[in-house]
């Protein structure tokens, strides 16, 4: 390790914590969901300095952009409402101060956990290394998140689901954007939605030999609809088809698992041979199911827009 | 001092730091931002500690990718709750922390 990347490392991690900070205690909170964007995209360049290519990307795409969208817009949409800033800023009183010794004994705590784990551990990453040839991919990470956890990853497709339902049983979302954009936006959509595309797909293809995978590519994608969201403002509406294509990617996930539970398998215990075929249809289904679970997410339930609202 | 102790130890820290804006903070915006900032904080200690080997453990890598989408999840919904209270109620604090001060 040498001198350069070491202060890297410390500059980075330093910038982290005062991002945390400063977001936390800013009385601004449209300046505190910038930092939390900034904070994201750093993030992501410490996944790459801690050799976690799959994370950054994910986190880049997902963490600071989708959470980042989402908080943007939730902020205006409560500024039309009245003023969305905090009005004063925290004053330490007693509960609070309890709060922050308790907070700072977990922090000691931790510390010293960090510290004092043996230096020879190797988690998992033996036991993953011999199970990798029987996994139908290359990439570690994919290996471990469609075939050894995939009971995981379907629940984790699920919850998606669920937060769809949440969204849209709460009908809280529907606004368009306040004024028309700009021709710039529409330029930018119409050179930028086509590569986003096939690199959504070059994200799914490589996710099985290198960093990438169905998350990862379906957030570029829902990048690609929110932009164009942005851009010309459509509705989601809590129709048929929508709901089918949402549901898709679970009911993929489920049918193989069920399949090869009926064929004599356990369930979603991927038969060696078959197992890389398998993962990228899995993969498929599941990006456009996430893809459109995250534009939906934000465009939210369009029915107050049709005039059709009933709350 | 090595890329992951140093990474561990400032995930603890914002891990605090995001705990105690999550507890502390009035504004239910703010508490939503403190929340992904605690779970930031978790996801830095567990690919921190798994980047000790070479080539890192991938298992961690695996739980914080489902823990970023699972996070984008719960911010979306706490988002949508929160605009509906707003809405209904006028307020963007919890009815408890609207009477004080």
């Amino acid at each position: 390790m040498s001198g350069d990347t070491l202060v890297l490392d410390l500059v980075l991690a330093g910038l982290l914590v005062f991002l945390a900070w400063r977001l936390l205690t800013l009385s601004d909170l449209f300046k505190a969901t910038v930092l939390f964007i900034v904070f994201g995209v750093l993030l992501s360049l410490a996944w790459v300095r801690l050799n976690a290519p799959d994370v950054a990307l994910a986190e880049a795409a997902i963490g600071a952009g989708v959470t980042g969208a989402l908080v943007l817009d939730a902020l205006r949409r409560l500024d039309a409402r009245g003023p969305a800033d905090e009005a004063q800023p925290l004053r330490l009183n007693l509960p609070r101060l309890v709060g922050a010794l308790l907070v700072m004994g977990l922090g000691a705590f931790l510390l010293w956990s960090v510290l004092s784990l043996p230096p020879g551990w190797r988690g998992l990453s033996s036991e993953t290394a011999a199970a990798m040839p029987r996994s139908g991919v290359v990439n570690p990470v994919t290996a471990s998140l469609l075939n050894f956890r995939g009971y995981d990853t379907l629940l984790e497709i699920a919850v998606l689901m669920l937060a769809v339902l949440g969204v849209w049983t709460l009908n809280a979302e529907p606004m368009p954007p306040a004024e028309p954009a700009g021709p710039i936006l529409d330029v930018l959509v119409k050179a930028l939605l086509p590569p986003m595309v096939v690199v959504a797909g070059y994200l799914l293809w490589a996710g099985g030999h290198a960093p990438g995978g169905a998350f990862q590519g379906a957030a570029v994608l829902a990048a690609g609809g929110i932009l164009l969201h942005l851009a010309r403002p459509f509705n989601v509406a809590n129709r048929g088809v929508v709901r089918l294509v949402i549901g898709f990617g679970f009911a993929v996930f489920l049918l193989v698992g069920l399949t090869l539970a009926t064929l004599g398998g356990r369930f979603l215990e991927l038969p060696e041979r078959h197992a890389g075929i398998l993962i990228l249809m899995i993969e498929t289904a599941a990006m456009i199911s996430i893809a459109l679970t995250f534009v939906v997410l934000f465009v939210g339930n369009a029915r107050d827009n049709a005039g059709r609202d009933t709350s | 001092m090595t890329p992951p102790i140093i990474y561990a130890s400032a995930g603890a820290a914002v891990l605090c730091l995001g705990l105690f804006g999550f507890l502390a903070a009035r504004h239910v915006l703010r508490r939503i931002l403190a929340l992904n900032v605690m779970g930031s904080g978790v996801f830095m200690m567990l690919v921190a500690l798994a980047a000790r080997t070479d080539p890192p453990d991938p298992i961690p890598h695996a739980l914080v990718l489902t823990g970023i989408v699972v996070a984008v999840c719960v911010t979306a919904l706490a988002l949508a709750l929160l605009t509906r209270m707003c809405r209904d109620e006028g307020s963007a604090l919890l009815p408890e922390d609207r009477d004080i001060e």
